[in-house]
């Protein structure tokens, strides 16, 4: 399953794999309990996390206050902890999911629908494209088991996702500063691409309006504002769609989004992060650490074009 | 009680310049300062120092409107506070940032305009804020209100620094822009002379 190629890999990463590897058998070996639940022999993934209170690679969990408290949420405000109280009379009942386009069978999904779909548990790292970071334990279920349902036709190659456009509601949205609905964009293979989901809770509650709720878009090797939030569309298309990004400003924001410490963002250097919850930085991992899982989908692919 | 009476408006400039410091700091000590207490640092101290820096840009203006002499005292404390708030300000990207990383420092500065533009502001304002006293006001004569006409140059580089990493939106660093222009506006000497009816002596 894992294909790596020579070429993507810096001794740096080689180090920091080493580093974690080592970090991963030290956190195993003290673990009587880990060692006991895995066998020893199971090897951390990102479905499969080092601990409950970890992913992957061991690195601890953001708490759930600041997940909560610290949004970037552009229709209810630009300012970060300002969101959680705008959006707290967000209605997120009853909501629907319109998925078409160019697929076989068009559905609306209502909460019950998406909610039918097997939920699971994923740790994943999100890295902001403003350079921080948390570690959220999402609730969700593979954005694939959707679309399978809806059966994208042979002309699908890119998936189209909409936020809902509620002005009284998304106060921000009032403001003509952005081209509203949000609006974002997957290629059809990273869309079903087992580690992109449909989150609908965090720490094992649904999700607040602050996160999105009641469902949104989770891809951990993205930059988050891929991971669009509160969808009410979802549409298979033959071209590529344009995020609300890209059109803002289509010298800084590309459609692939994919974190990358070698490529610079014009406001923000992309090398290093602050982890919430850590002072201080800690250098920034090609595809956000999911190199091995993902990048086969960017094979003969030049990021610094398509960033 | 009689020197607070006269000196009420310079008491209230060290106060209210020094309060956002005090509430910053206490932030600090209660965890108040957001997820992401440096993020939030570095934005403050930034602001303020805007703020203080336009406060001292509209001493001279006020007394031109208004020919209230005493707010040209201002001038002076308006600006070092300004300047200490970018210091700290510049303290917290090098230290609490990039923990006094050059390695990483040195990349950012070399390949952010806005992070360049504002080092910029930061270096006019340092000389200014050095030859603040009255001993090199003396020392220097005729050219220290030369020298110190960088001050204008620096605000201008400050507004650049807000514009050019604000992320989507711009509006709200424009309108510090506008603000700026406007205090800048009043002192052109043809404008200044309109608003005046007549000419001005000793202030800049």
């Amino acid at each position: 399953m894992v294909k790596i190629h020579p070429s993507e890999i810096t001794p740096e990463h080689l180090y920091l794999s080493r580093r974690r590897f080592l970090k991963g058998m030290g956190a195993l070996a003290t673990s009587a309990l880990v060692l006991s639940a895995c066998g020893g022999e199971a090897t951390p993934s990102p479905t499969q996390p080092a601990g409950a209170g970890s992913d992957e690679l061991t690195d601890d969990l953001t708490s759930e206050n600041d997940i909560n408290s610290y949004n970037n949420f552009y229709e209810f405000s630009l300012g970060k902890t300002e969101v959680a109280t705008l959006a707290r009379d967000f209605k997120t009942s009853p909501w629907t999911v319109e998925v078409g386009g160019l697929v076989d069978n068009p559905r609306t999904f209502d909460l019950d629908d998406l909610q039918a779909f097997t939920q699971e548990e994923r740790i994943y790292r999100m890295r902001c494209v403003e350079a921080w970071s948390m570690v959220i334990p999402w609730l969700g279920f593979p954005l694939a088991a959707l679309l399978e349902e809806v059966g994208p036709t042979s002309d699908a190659q890119f998936v189209r996702f909409e936020t809902l456009y509620d002005p009284e509601q998304m106060p921000g949205q009032k403001s003509g500063a952005f081209e509203w609905p949000y609006v974002e964009g997957l290629r059809l293979d990273e869309a079903m691409h087992d580690l992109t989901i449909l989150a609908t809770g965090i720490y094992g509650k649904p999700l607040l309006p602050q996160t999105g709720a009641p469902i949104r878009l989770v891809v951990p090797w993205k930059y988050g504002f891929k991971s669009i939030k509160s969808i009410v569309k979802i549409d298979l298309v033959a071209e590529m769609p344009v995020s609300l990004w890209m059109a803002q400003a289509p010298n800084e924001y590309g459609f692939y989004a994919n974190v990358n410490p070698d490529v610079s963002h014009p406001r923000w250097s992309q090398a290093t992060e602050r982890r919430i919850g850590e002072s201080g930085r800690r250098k920034t991992l090609f595809l956000n650490g999911y190199e091995e899982e993902v990048a086969y989908l960017y094979e003969g692919l030049d990021l610094r074009q398509w960033f | 009680m009689e020197k607070l009476k006269r000196h009420w408006l310079q008491v209230l400039t060290h106060v209210g310049a020094l309060i956002p410091l005090a509430l910053m700091i206490w932030g600090y000590t209660q965890n108040q300062l957001t997820a992401n207490p440096i993020r939030e640092i570095t934005l403050r101290t930034g602001r303020i120092a805007l703020v203080l820096l336009l406060l001292s840009l509209a001493c001279t203006p006020v007394y031109i409107l208004f020919r209230f002499r005493p707010a040209l005292k201002l001038r002076r404390p308006l600006g070092l506070y300004a300047f200490l708030y970018a210091g700290l300000h510049l303290l917290t990207f090098v230290g609490l940032d990039y923990g006094f990383d050059f390695s990483l420092i040195v990349p950012e500065v070399l390949e952010k305009r806005f992070v360049q533009v504002g080092m910029l502001a930061f270096l006019l304002l340092l000389p200014l804020a050095i030859t603040s006293t009255r001993g090199w006001m003396r020392r220097l004569g005729k050219n220290w209100k030369r020298l110190h006409r960088l001050v204008y140059l620096a605000a201008v580089a400050v507004v650049i620094h807000f514009v050019w990493l604000a992320k989507g939106d711009i509006r709200r660093p424009l309108r510090y822009g506008a603000v700026l222009a406007l205090l800048l506006l009043i002192r052109v000497p043809p404008i200044r002379r309109i608003l005046r009816g007549r000419k001005v002596d000793g202030s800049q």
